[in-house]
């Protein structure tokens, strides 16, 4: 069954069409890929999708509801969470507080509960920083819980994006270029993590430029170039698609060869 | 020094030297005050009211990290609901002070709805266009405020039978009111609620993907600012017995800033650290006749490049330096 239904998706922004009735479905617990070089209109989909980019025509399913037209935190809510680019950490908290903040749709109460603070309340709070914990051991960053989150190290910052996204406990992880700036054996770290989740029985949706960590991992993939969707299917029917060697990875083999 | 920084485990609260240091100081300031009296008694019941005003402001702009420069407007919601309350229709303080702290939040959530859309100097301009309206519907509508008459008159601060006269207890009574201002201040911030205002301070993508509901927390967050807000109003009112239009015109802003901003925007001290510091070090220069106002401007600006992140930073910084000595 599919998680996300992606139909005839497209994106204007003047004269430009950043997205050209791209379609695709994801099953659930898939790990799904979307590559493509840059300036494809990856993050641009991906935007979309997330509900941070209004689309130009179109529809999004997800689970079988329309989110088209859906606010990013009811998107969020239902269980589609994303993480970005460009890290948006949050300053001035620590590494712990930024994945509790992640607990944020898994548990309730306002400025009521906060002031009264009802045993519910303090036993949930014990769970956030429980689970928080939890998650830091999970992506390797136990030992920086306290630190002040913006101080960590560039691919750090990332894996504790993917920390706090769990927290929110998703359905379905839209994880973007999370190799971006990562080094050989940070990567080979990530690639590692993003198994596991899927592992856990959360779909994962990818979207790269690494087509090596890609190809090793995922187990479908789209290609996209030049905002259209050249093809889909398995790493190995990727790899050897001629129109993909062409637009994206002919150029990366005539740099090894 | 042999002095090793004491720290206990309970929600980062670490008890050093400079906090100690600091939390005699400011008792031994206010013991001196009981005792000699005068003056400086007025100067602290200030100081608390102004402490009050920015608690609120730290909730909007510190922890969520927004701009509001009409943040007055609410007090003088607070100010002139008291004195018309108390003084026209002699209504109990306590209950005129509650009325309006009512009518300030709702103020605030009608006025904050359509108003946070926008987004940093936008948002900025439409709270100081706030501030500027109230002031002229102070001055305005006579009928209603005396215009710049203003109100006198108005009974202190008290419940029933009892009323605080006496200037040092009207003086606890605000030392006791700016203490469950900070208790508040405190636990909301240690909350689910204000993880989520941090948050949103840190990033508004972040927050939104993670599922918090960017405008309603906002808009928690100003209302709570008013109410705050209208609080101090309310509080002046009853303390110094009059108001005028002047009292919640464009100097309260300057002012709460500066006491913000010196004592550490964010924090949960700073504000009332400000709030103490920004008025008595007019008083401390005092003696430098007409080079008080020289004075208290350098030592704000020396203060704000030293100690950019404001006063109630000083101890984390103390602690950072002794940690790299020693290590």
């Amino acid at each position: 069954m599919s998680l996300l239904k992606v139909r005839g998706l497209t994106k204007r922004f003047d004269g430009l069409v950043a997205n050209n009735d791209i379609s695709l479905e994801v099953p659930e617990g898939s790990l799904y890929a979307v590559i493509g070089p840059n300036g494809a209109g990856k993050t641009t989909f991906f935007s979309m999708i997330s509900g941070f980019l209004p689309s130009t025509a179109g529809t999004i399913e997800f689970d079988g509801h329309d989110i088209t037209r859906e606010r990013q935190d009811k998107i969020a809510a239902m269980g589609l969470v994303r993480t970005f680019q460009l890290v948006q950490l949050f300053k001035g908290m620590t590494v712990a507080e930024n994945v509790e903040v992640g607990c944020h749709l898994a548990t309730k109460g306002g400025v009521g509960a906060a002031l009264v603070r009802p045993f519910w309340y303090r036993k949930q709070e014990a769970g956030v920083r429980a689970r928080a914990r939890e998650l830091l051991d999970f992506v390797g960053l136990g030992n920086q819980a306290d630190q002040d989150a913006e101080l960590l190290p560039y691919g750090q910052q990332r894996l504790l994006e993917v920390a706090r996204a769990l927290a929110a406990k998703p359905r379905m992880l839209l994880l973007d270029e999370p190799a971006a700036g990562l080094n050989t054996q940070e990567t080979d770290a990530l690639a590692e993590i993003i198994l596991k989740v899927n592992g856990q029985g959360i779909t994962v949706l990818l979207i790269e430029h690494d087509v090596g960590l890609v190809t090793r991992i995922a187990q479908r993939i789209a290609v996209l170039d030049f905002g259209r969707k050249i093809t889909e299917g398995t790493p190995d029917e990727i790899k050897r698609h001629p129109e993909v060697i062409a637009a994206y990875l002919g150029t990366e083999e005539g740099a090894d060869a | 020094m042999t002095s090793h920084a004491i720290t206990s485990t309970k929600a980062g609260f670490k008890l050093d030297s400079v906090t100690v240091g600091s939390v005699l100081a400011v008792l031994l300031l206010f013991c001196a005050v009981f005792i000699y009296g005068g003056y400086l008694v007025t100067v602290l019941q200030l100081a608390m009211i102004y402490g009050i005003f920015c608690l609120g402001l730290n909730f909007f702009m510190g922890y969520t990290g927004q701009a509001s420069f009409g943040q007055n407007a609410f007090a003088a919601i607070g100010g002139y609901g008291t004195a018309i309350l108390c003084v026209q229709y002699e209504w109990e303080p306590a209950l005129a002070l509650m009325v309006s702290m009512v009518v300030a939040g709702v103020a605030a959530l009608v006025v904050g709805y359509p108003t946070l859309r926008l987004r940093g100097h936008y948002l900025a301009m439409a709270t100081f266009a706030l501030g500027l309206i109230t002031y002229d519907i102070s001055v305005q509508w006579t009928s209603l405020t005396q215009g710049y008459m203003g109100y006198a008159g108005i009974p202190p601060l008290g419940i029933g039978p009892f009323t605080v006269e006496d200037e040092r207890l009207k003086l606890v009574c605000l030392i006791v009111l700016l203490l469950i201002g900070l208790w508040i201040s405190q636990r909301l911030r240690d909350s689910r609620f204000g993880r989520a205002l941090r948050a949103i301070s840190g990033s508004e993508n972040g927050a939104a993907a993670l599922g918090i509901r960017i405008s309603r927390y906002k808009l928690a967050a100003f209302v709570i600012a008013a109410v705050y807000a209208s609080a101090a109003g309310s509080l002046f009112a009853h303390t110094v017995g009059f108001i005028s239009p002047e009292v919640f015109g464009l100097q309260m802003v300057v002012v709460t800033f500066t006491m913000l901003y010196v004592g550490g925007v964010g924090t949960v001290y700073g504000p009332v650290i400000g709030a103490i510091v920004a008025s008595l070090l007019p008083e401390v220069f005092r003696s430098t006749g007409r080079f008080q106002d020289i004075a208290y401007a350098a030592v704000l600006l020396l203060m704000l490049i030293f100690v950019p992140k404001g006063l109630s930073a000083l101890a984390g910084l103390v602690r950072s330096r002794r940690a790299k000595q020693e290590g």
